[in-house]
Parts: C-alpha cells; structure tokens; sequence
C-alpha cells in the first residue's frame, strides 16, 4: 500500500465510521454549513456548486428529492408523473400524534404529496422512468402512496419499453399504515417481475439510508445496484441488531463499503459521477 | 399454561370439577348443577374468545403450546418429504419444506418453524430465518415450478432474523428477491399465516393467490414492540400499537389484505391440534380446488391484481 493509498483508505474509514442521522435541514436557510465529518466550515454556495459534496473531506450531504432531479437528469428534461396521488389515513392512526397531522407537517416541510417522486426524464439524452424518494418526507417510509406511484411509473415504463431507475432514501415501511405498506412491498416487486419478463433494465441507486421494507422489495431487486459514497443500507437497523445479539458493530456496519464487500453491490459511486456512470450502463444495455 | 385473562375459566372449571368429586363421594345426583355449570362455563368461554382484544390475541398467537409447523406437517400431510438446503452452504432449520400429499393431491409446503423449548429454538432460531432461509424457501418454490406442484406455505416467525451475518449476507435482498420471483410461479400458492405474521420475513413466503389467517393468528408490518418503541419511544405501549396496527383477522379482512379466516378450536389451536389440522386441511382443500382449472398465466394475473389493488391513497 503507497502513503497516499494509506490516506485514501483512512479518510474512507473516517466517513464511514461518522454517525447516522446528521440531517441536511438543519443547515437549512444558512449562509454557512458545517460539516458533518471534518467539521469545515463552508460556504452554503460552494457547497451546492459541489453537489452538496464536501470539497475538503468528500463527505456525501443528504440531498432532497428535487435537488437529486436537478443534479441527473438534463435540464429541463424531467416530467412529473402522478404528482397528484396523496396520502389517506385508513386505519385512523394516532401514535402521540395523528397520522394526518404528520402528513400535514411532512407536507409543509417539503412541499411534497409523500416521499417519492416519480416520472420520465433523460440522462445525457438516455430517457428513463425514474422513481426518486425523499427522506425528508416522514423518513422517507413507504406506505400506499409511495407503493401505488412506483408501481405506476414501474407500469408506464412498461408501456413505452423504457428502462427504470429508483433512487432511495428510506427508513423502511410506514407504519401508519400498517400491513397495508408490508403489501407496498409485494405491489412493488410483482410489478418488478413483470419488467425482468419484459427484459427492460432495472437499476437501483441507494443512497443515504436506504432501509427495512425498501431493502426488502423494489429498493434492491434491480438488474444492477449502485450505492452512493457513504450511504447506509440495510434491512434491520443498527439499534436492533445491537439489542438481538447484544454486542458493539462494527463502526463501518451496513456501509455501502461494507455491503460491497461482502457481495451485495455492483459499486460504488460518487455523486459526482452519478450521472455518467449511470448514463455509460444504459448506453450499453441498448443495442 | 393458562394466559391472564383465562383465569375465570380456570376458576370454574375448578368449580365443576369439585362439584363432580363432590357427587362421586358422596353420592349425591349434582348432573343437573353441573350441567348449568358447563353450560355457562362454554357461553363464558365463547363471549370471550370472541371478543378478545388485539394485544390478548397476540397471546394466543405466541402461546408456547401453540402447533407449530412441524406439527402441522404431521396433522395435515402424509408421505412427507423433506427437502434440505439453499445448495450454497446452509441449511437453515427456520425454514422447513418439502413435498407431500395434502389429502389425495401432492403439494409443495414450507413453513416456518417455532422451537417448543428452549433447546428446540436453538435449531430453528425461534423462527427467524437467515436469507440463506428465503433462498431455500425459493429454491423449493421453483422446483415446485418445474413439477406443477402446487405450493403451500405456513407461516409463524416474528420477523427476519437481525444479525450481523444477516445482513452480510442480504437478508434484504433475499426477502426481495423472493417476492419478485414468488410472482413469477406458475402454479398456484396459497399461504397461511398460523401465528405470528410480522413483517417482511412473514411476506417473503406470502406472495400467493391466497393468503389466510388463522382466528388469533395476526399480521403487522411490524411488532407491536418493535412499534411501540419507536413511535411511543417506549416498548411497554405494545398493546396500544397492537390495536393501532389493526393486526387482527377482522381488520386484515376489511383492508383487503387477507381472503379469509380459519377458523379455530375454542380458546385457540392449542387446545385441540386434531381439530386444527381438520378445520387447516379443509380450508387447504378448498383453496387448492379453486385453481385447479386456471392456467399458469391465469395464475400470475390473478396473484398481480391482487396484489395490484392493495392500498389506499387519495388522487
């Protein structure tokens, strides 16, 4: 190993062992952010010019659904599908707080109906259906919305012979809704069955973190799985393992790098080169 | 082992059963008495179980005594077969399957399986299974496939096992991969949840034309603990997220999420496995001769839009 490989490795180590659950939003509205790794603080406009990248440390920010949109696909490009579908509260859910009094909140913070985004756009020219989640909407947990808006882009693709993208970001199925998101994730699979048959390419992109009822159905059944720099992605989550089999992890546990390691991905991408590299596949599953 | 809320039974029970000593020495004709007795005793115990509350049900679907899938294996098959190993180093004794007649018609059947005691969960991992679990489940399925067999699966686990080789290994994925192809089968499937349904590592074995819970069996996207501690951020409201999951039978049935419910022996499938594997065999049966006349597309349609309509959202 040379000096500088040794410098990589130990910088790679540093930002998978950082803590989970540092939020984008809490640097919402500042001039300055500060890094949740190094610690730097930087200019919010450099930051966005650097895709929300740390310049110093390569430290991956969590970006937002609309921010993920702007960054892949050519401008102008994206069309919304099913913008419309919003969340019901079936089951009356009430926990300290109502079911629809979260949707309210989740719906103010984002500007979202629920946690995906779905629709049709073009990646250096590639045109794809794409569904792209947004962990800032309650966790980014998927329940009937979220299912029903995958489904149907899964669907649309289906009829215009169009290969899908997924990008996630999600604690796992909504609770709130009960078996009714556990059903989310066979709605979502059967109709990922139903484009192998039809032999268009599934790709899914994981980023930071993708979880529970996600990696358990259409989040990791893609043709070919990427991650992005530093995600987390897992199916039980860290503190639930720790009580089952009472030890310490592993600081690097569930790490993209991790995962890639132990045979569950493709690769590993920087978002930097999100977008060539995902163009670069597409181009060469047509022919 | 009688549950808390069974302790009036108990009590008269024990009543009856002094009053019949009581006649037998001293010869006294008490049938009468003990008659009404019995006579209440069953009113009381019918009120009761049928008007059981989710967190008691919960009990009643994880009672110790409860059959588990080996025992159904024996109530409800002949000629069973077992067939070992996902043939990629791992055998895991969580989930259980092979071929064997239900009644006059060979079947696929895999379940999970429960340990009794303390020993018997060491093997099977109180029913947790490992991918290495789902991949042998998939590999049984798709030979089932290849030989039109049709499938049935049993399902009791609380839940993919959460553990560091788990996850090395996929447990996601594995889940995921198995609903993906599970839509795919050309045969018919019909699932059973006979205990616990929790989760995903409950649905990974449930992607089937139809899919029945027993009377005080339950399904959750996740446990009421599991529940509890994370919106409560306290584990002992189970019970309040028991009943605001909606796990039960009745609640499944008007979501759309199940097709029917099996009935159970009074009190619960413990207090009478003949009559559980009966009452299982037969509704096994029924389900099984419903698609025997559908074609293989016919089946997939028929599991996709199922599964199609499930939710509910405003647009």
């Amino acid at each position: 190993m040379t000096l500088k490989d040794w410098f990589e490795t130990r910088k790679e180590e540093q930002i998978a062992a950082r803590p989970i659950d540092p939020k984008i939003d809490d640097n919402i509205g500042k001039l300055w952010v500060k890094c949740f790794n190094c610690n730097a603080q930087l200019p919010r406009k450099e930051l966005e010019h650097h895709m929300m990248v740390c310049p110093q440390c390569g430290y991956h920010f969590r970006i937002n659904a609309r921010t993920r949109i702007a960054q892949l696909f050519d401008e102008g490009t994206f069309e919304e599908y099913f913008s419309n579908i919003s969340p019901a509260d079936p089951l009356e859910f009430f926990d300290t707080e109502s079911y629809t009094e979260r949707q309210q909140k989740a719906k103010e913070k984002t500007n979202l109906n629920d946690a995906v985004i779905t629709g049709i756009g073009k990646v250096e020219g590639e045109e794809i259906a794409c569904a792209i989640m947004d962990f800032e909407y309650m966790g980014g947990s998927m329940g009937s919305v979220v299912g029903e808006k995958v489904t149907r882009i899964i669907e649309e693709a289906l009829a215009k012979k169009l290969p899908v993208v997924t990008i996630t970001a999600s604690g796992g199925a909504r609770m709130q809704e009960s078996a009714l998101s556990l059903m989310q994730m066979a709605k979502t699979s059967c109709a990922v069955a139903k484009l192998n048959e039809a032999k268009l390419l599934y790709i899914n992109i994981l980023t930071d973190p993708t979880y529970g009822g996600v990696t358990a159905s259409f989040g990791t059944i893609g043709d070919i799985i990427i991650a992005e720099q530093g995600a987390r992605i897992g199916f039980a989550g860290r503190r639930v393992i720790e009580q089952t089999i009472r030890q310490k992890l592993p600081a690097d546990f569930q790490t993209a790098e991790y995962l890639m390691k132990h045979g569950q991905l493709d690769m590993i991408t920087k978002r930097s080169e999100l977008k060539s590299t995902l163009a670069k596949i597409l181009r060469l599953h047509k022919h | 082992m009688k549950l808390d809320f069974e302790k009036p039974i108990t009590k008269i029970e024990e009543k009856i059963e002094e009053l019949r000593k009581m006649s037998e020495e001293s010869g006294m004709d008490l049938s009468k008495e003990i008659e009404i007795f019995e006579h209440q005793s069953h009113e009381y115990k019918k009120e009761l179980y049928e008007n059981l509350k989710p967190s008691q049900k919960l009990q009643i679907a994880r009672h110790p005594n409860r059959p588990n899938f080996l025992d159904y294996i024996n109530l409800i098959t002949t000629d069973f077969v077992e067939m070992h190993g996902d043939r990629e180093g791992t055998d895991d004794r969580a989930i259980i399957g092979g071929v064997a007649k239900i009644g006059d018609k060979p079947v696929m059947i895999v379940g999970t399986v429960k340990g009794k005691s303390t020993k018997e969960n060491l093997v099977y991992n109180f029913g947790m299974p490992q991918p290495e679990g789902y991949r042998k489940a998939l590999r049984l399925f798709e030979h089932a496939n290849r030989f039109g067999l049709p499938i049935v699966t049993l399902i009791d686990t609380p839940g993919a096992y959460p553990g560091i080789k788990a996850e090395e290994h996929g447990q996601g994925i594995a889940i995921a991969v198995n609903l993906k192809e599970m839509a795919k089968l050309d045969v018919p499937i019909v699932a059973i949840i006979t205990g616990e349904g929790c989760s995903g590592g409950a649905l990974g074995l449930a992607v089937a034309n139809k899919v029945l819970v027993l009377e005080h069996a339950y399904y959750t996207v996740i446990s009421p603990e599991g529940c509890a501690s994370i919106l409560w951020r306290d584990a002992a409201k189970a019970s309040e997220a028991a009943e605001a999951l909606k796990i039960t039978g009745p609640d499944l049935l008007k979501y759309n999420i199940i097709d029917g419910i099996v009935k159970e022996p009074l009190g619960g499938a413990h207090y009478d496995y003949e009559a559980m594997g009966e009452e299982l065999k037969k509704e096994i049966l029924n389900a099984l001769d419903e698609y025997k006349d559908m074609s293989a597309q016919q089946l997939k349609d028929d599991r996709y839009s199922k599964f199609r309509r499930m939710g509910v959202f405003n647009s």
